[in-house]
C-alpha cells in the first residue's frame, strides 16, 4: 500500500525513502492545503451570482465532470453503433451483389470534452517539438559564436515577449495562403495552432541553450582543443552534455508557455481543442456552462502540471549531475 | 647531446591586449629541453609560468619568437603535447574510462582496433592505479583520483611532451606525495619529456632533472636554471637528510625569496639581516608558494613524507 503511495508521490518531487510519520506529513500537508482551497472556493462560489446562475462550487464541478465523461461515453457508443449499422448495411449490399461499390463513411459526431483534450495535447506536443527542433540547434550555433549571438540577440529579445494573440491573425492568413493542398495531411486549424504555439515557445529554449552553450568552462574547451576534436565531435561530446541543464530549463519554460498559448489560440481562432470547448460553453450559456468551464480550467491546470512533471522525469534521466536537486 | 634539441623555445614574447594597451607577460623566454627530460617551471604567482606552458601547448600564440618541437613549429594545440590541467578538467558526464576513451579514440582511431584501444585505455588507467574505479564518474571519486585519471588521459595520448599545469596544486599533502611517487614510477617506465609547473619547492627538486626559475612579471623571463643531479630512483625519506638535496632546495628558495621577492614588498635589504626562517615567515601571507616554503623550512620531513 505504502509502496503505491510512494510511487504516486515520486513525481511530486518527494524523497523516495519515507518513514510512516514522514509519509503522513508529506501527504497531510498538501491535502490540508487542498481542503482549505476547496472550502474557500465553496464559500466564495455561493456568494457570486451571475446571469448564468451561481458560480460553480466544487460539487457542481464534480457533477459536471461526471456529466462530461458520460457524454463522452454516450458519443462513443453512438459511434460504435454507427459503424455497426454501416457494416451490416454494406454486408447486405455485398450479399445481394458481390460487385457493388460500397462506401465507408467516417463518423461525424461532435467532439466531446475528452476528444478536445486529446486534440489539444497532440497540438501542444507537435508545436513544442517543432519549436525545440529549431530552437536547440539554433541556440547551439548562436551560443558558440559571439558575433552571431550579438547579431541575433536584439531580434530574439524583440520577439520573445510577443503575445500569441498578436501572431494569430498573421499566422492564420499565411497558413490559408500557403498551405493549399487537395488532400491535406493535417487540418489547417491544426497547422495554425501549431505554428502559433511554436512561434511563442521557441524563445526560452533558444535563449537558454545559447547561454548554456556559451558558458562552457574554458578548461573543457581546452581539452577539446588539445584533443583536436572536430567541430561536430566537440558539439556532441562536450557542448551538448555541458549545456543539458540549461537546455532543459529552457524546454520546461517553453512547454509551459506552449500550453498556455495553445488554449488562448484555440479560443480566439475557434480551432478544435480545450480552448474551443471553453469558448463554446461560454457562448452556449446554459445553467451548466460555468460548471463545465470550471472543469476545463482544472483539467487545463492538471495537464500543464503533468507536462512539466514529464519533462522533469526526462531531465532527471539525461542529467549527469545527480548531486543537483531538480525540482 | 645532439645539436638539434627536442623542444626549443626561442625568444618567446607574448603581449595580451588590454584596454590600456598591450600587456607584456613574457619577454625573451629561451629554453631548450632534451628528450626524456623532466623540467619544472617555478616562480611566484602571476609570473607567467602557465603562459609558457600554454604557448608550448599551442593554446596561446607567442607574439614574438616561437616553439620548435623536433624541428617543427608549434602553432596549434595537439595531442602530441598532452596537457594535465590543474583542476583535472575531466568531462563530468563521462566515467574515468570514457574520459580516457575520448582521448584514445581521437588519437588512435586509425591505428588501433577496438580491442587494442580497450586494452590501451585499461593499461593507462592501471598505470595510475585507477583499475578499481575506472567506471566511476568524476563526482564519485576523490580529487586525487580525478587527477590520476587526468594523468592517465594525457599518457594515453602517447604524447611527445607531457605538459602539467600545477597538477597536484589542488590536492592535500598526503595525496600529493602519493601522486608524486606514482608520477616518478611512470616516468621511470616511459621516460616521457615532461614540463611541469609547480609552486612547491620540494616537488620541483624531487621530480625534476632541471628546475627553471622564472623572474617576476610583467615581462617575466627565465631567471636561473638549476640542474638537479640526484640519482634516480629518488626516495623522499632518504633525500630528506641528503645534503645535496637540501642544497638544491636552498638554491631554489634563495632565488624565490631573495632574488625574486614578490612585488609590492619592501626592498630585499632586511632579509640578509634576518634568519632565513623569520624572513620567510614574514612573507607568509603573500603567496601560496611562500606558505609551502614556510612548511618546508620549518620541518623538512612533513607528515605526508612520513606516511609515504
Amino acid at each position: 500500500m505504502s509502496s503505491i503511495a510512494l510511487k504516486l508521490l515520486k513525481p511530486l518531487g518527494l524523497p523516495e525513502k519515507l518513514s510512516i510519520a514522514q509519509l503522513i506529513k508529506a501527504l497531510l500537508v498538501p491535502l490540508s492545503g487542498i481542503l482549505v482551497f476547496l472550502f474557500i472556493w465553496n464559500i466564495a462560489a455561493q456568494n457570486i451570482h451571475t446571469s448564468l446562475g451561481e458560480f460553480p462550487g466544487p460539487s457542481q464541478v464534480y457533477e459536471q465532470s461526471i456529466n462530461l465523461l458520460a457524454e463522452h461515453n454516450r458519443e462513443r457508443q453512438k459511434e460504435v453503433a454507427f459503424h455497426q449499422r454501416q457494416d451490416v448495411r454494406n454486408a447486405k449490399k455485398l450479399a445481394k451483389n458481390p460487385d457493388a461499390v460500397i462506401k465507408t463513411r467516417p463518423y461525424t459526431g461532435k467532439p466531446t470534452f475528452i476528444d478536445q483534450i486529446g486534440t489539444s495535447l497532440v497540438t501542444v506536443l507537435a508545436g513544442f517539438f517543432a519549436a525545440s527542433l529549431i530552437a536547440i540547434p539554433a541556440g547551439i550555433v548562436i551560443g558558440l559564436n559571439k558575433t552571431l549571438y550579438s547579431a541575433f540577440n536584439p531580434v530574439i529579445q524583440l520577439f520573445k515577449p510577443v503575445s500569441p494573440l498578436a501572431w494569430l491573425p498573421l499566422v492564420t492568413m499565411v497558413v490559408s495562403a500557403m498551405y493549399v493542398s487537395d488532400d491535406p495531411m493535417f487540418a489547417k486549424s491544426f497547422v495554425t495552432s501549431l505554428i502559433t504555439v511554436s512561434l511563442c515557445c521557441l524563445w526560452p529554449t533558444l535563449l537558454n541553450t545559447a547561454v548554456g552553450v556559451s558558458t562552457i568552462s574554458a578548461d573543457l574547451n581546452n581539452v577539446s582543443k588539445v584533443l583536436r576534436l572536430s567541430w561536430l565531435t566537440h558539439v556532441i561530446k562536450i557542448v551538448i552534455p555541458s549545456a543539458i541543464p540549461m537546455i532543459f530549463t529552457g524546454l520546461r519554460l517553453s512547454l509551459g508557455i506552449a500550453w498556455m498559448v495553445l488554449i488562448a489560440a484555440e479560443m480566439l481562432a475557434q480551432n478544435p481543442g480545450l480552448g474551443k470547448f471553453v469558448w463554446d460553453e461560454f457562448q452556449n450559456g446554459s445553467s451548466n456552462s460555468l460548471g463545465r468551464i470550471m472543469v476545463a480550467v482544472l483539467v487545463i491546470g492538471l495537464i500543464g502540471f503533468m507536462l512539466d512533471r514529464v519533462m522533469l522525469v526526462l531531465q532527471k534521466k539525461v542529467s549527469w549531475d545527480k548531486s543537483v536537486e531538480l525540482r | 647531446m645532439t645539436a638539434k634539441k627536442h623542444l626549443e623555445l626561442t625568444g618567446v614574447d607574448i603581449d595580451f591586449p588590454t584596454p590600456n594597451g598591450p600587456f607584456k607577460a613574457l619577454s625573451n623566454v629561451n629554453l631548450k629541453i632534451d628528450r626524456g627530460e623532466f623540467v619544472s617551471l617555478i616562480g611566484h604567482s602571476g609570473c607567467g609560468k602557465s603562459t609558457v606552458l600554454n604557448i608550448v601547448a599551442g593554446l596561446y600564440q607567442a607574439t614574438q619568437g616561437g616553439v620548435l618541437l623536433d624541428g617543427r613549429e608549434v602553432n596549434e594545440p595537439g595531442p602530441e603535447r598532452a596537457v594535465v590541467f590543474q583542476n583535472h578538467s575531466l568531462l563530468p558526464w563521462l566515467t574515468a574510462y570514457e574520459n580516457v576513451e575520448l582521448a584514445v579514440k581521437q588519437v588512435f582511431k586509425h591505428t588501433k582496433s577496438k580491442a587494442e584501444m580497450k586494452e590501451w585505455i585499461e593499461y593507462n588507467l592501471h598505470l595510475v592505479h585507477m583499475d578499481h574505479a575506472m567506471h566511476k564518474r568524476p563526482d564519485e571519486i576523490s580529487g586525487g583520483m580525478k587527477q590520476r585519471v587526468g594523468i592517465a588521459r594525457a599518457l594515453a595520448m602517447e604524447p611527445t611532451v607531457m605538459l602539467m599545469d600545477e597538477p597536484f596544486g589542488a590536492l592535500d599533502a598526503l595525496t600529493r606525495a602519493h601522486l608524486q611517487d606514482s608520477l616518478m614510477e611512470i616516468q621511470a617506465d616511459l621516460n616521457n619529456t615532461v614540463i611541469m609547473i609547480t609552486h612547491d619547492v620540494d616537488e620541483a627538486v624531487l621530480l625534476s632533472d632541471r628546475i627553471v626559475m622564472m623572474t617576476n612579471g610583467p615581462a617575466a623571463s627565465v631567471g636561473e636554471i638549476l640542474e638537479v643531479n640526484l640519482e634516480r630512483p629518488r626516495h623522499r625519506l632518504e633525500l630528506a637528510d641528503d645534503p645535496q638535496y637540501n642544497h638544491y632546495r636552498a638554491a631554489v628558495l634563495s632565488f624565490l625569496y631573495e632574488k625574486q621577492r614578490t612585488p609590492g614588498e619592501p626592498t630585499a635589504k632586511p632579509i640578509s639581516q634576518q634568519t632565513p626562517a623569520a624572513s620567510v615567515a614574514a612573507d607568509a601571507a603573500d603567496t601560496e608558494a611562500t606558505t609551502t616554503a614556510v612548511k618546508t623550512a620549518k620541518k623538512p620531513i612533513s607528515a605526508d613524507e612520513q606516511a609515504a
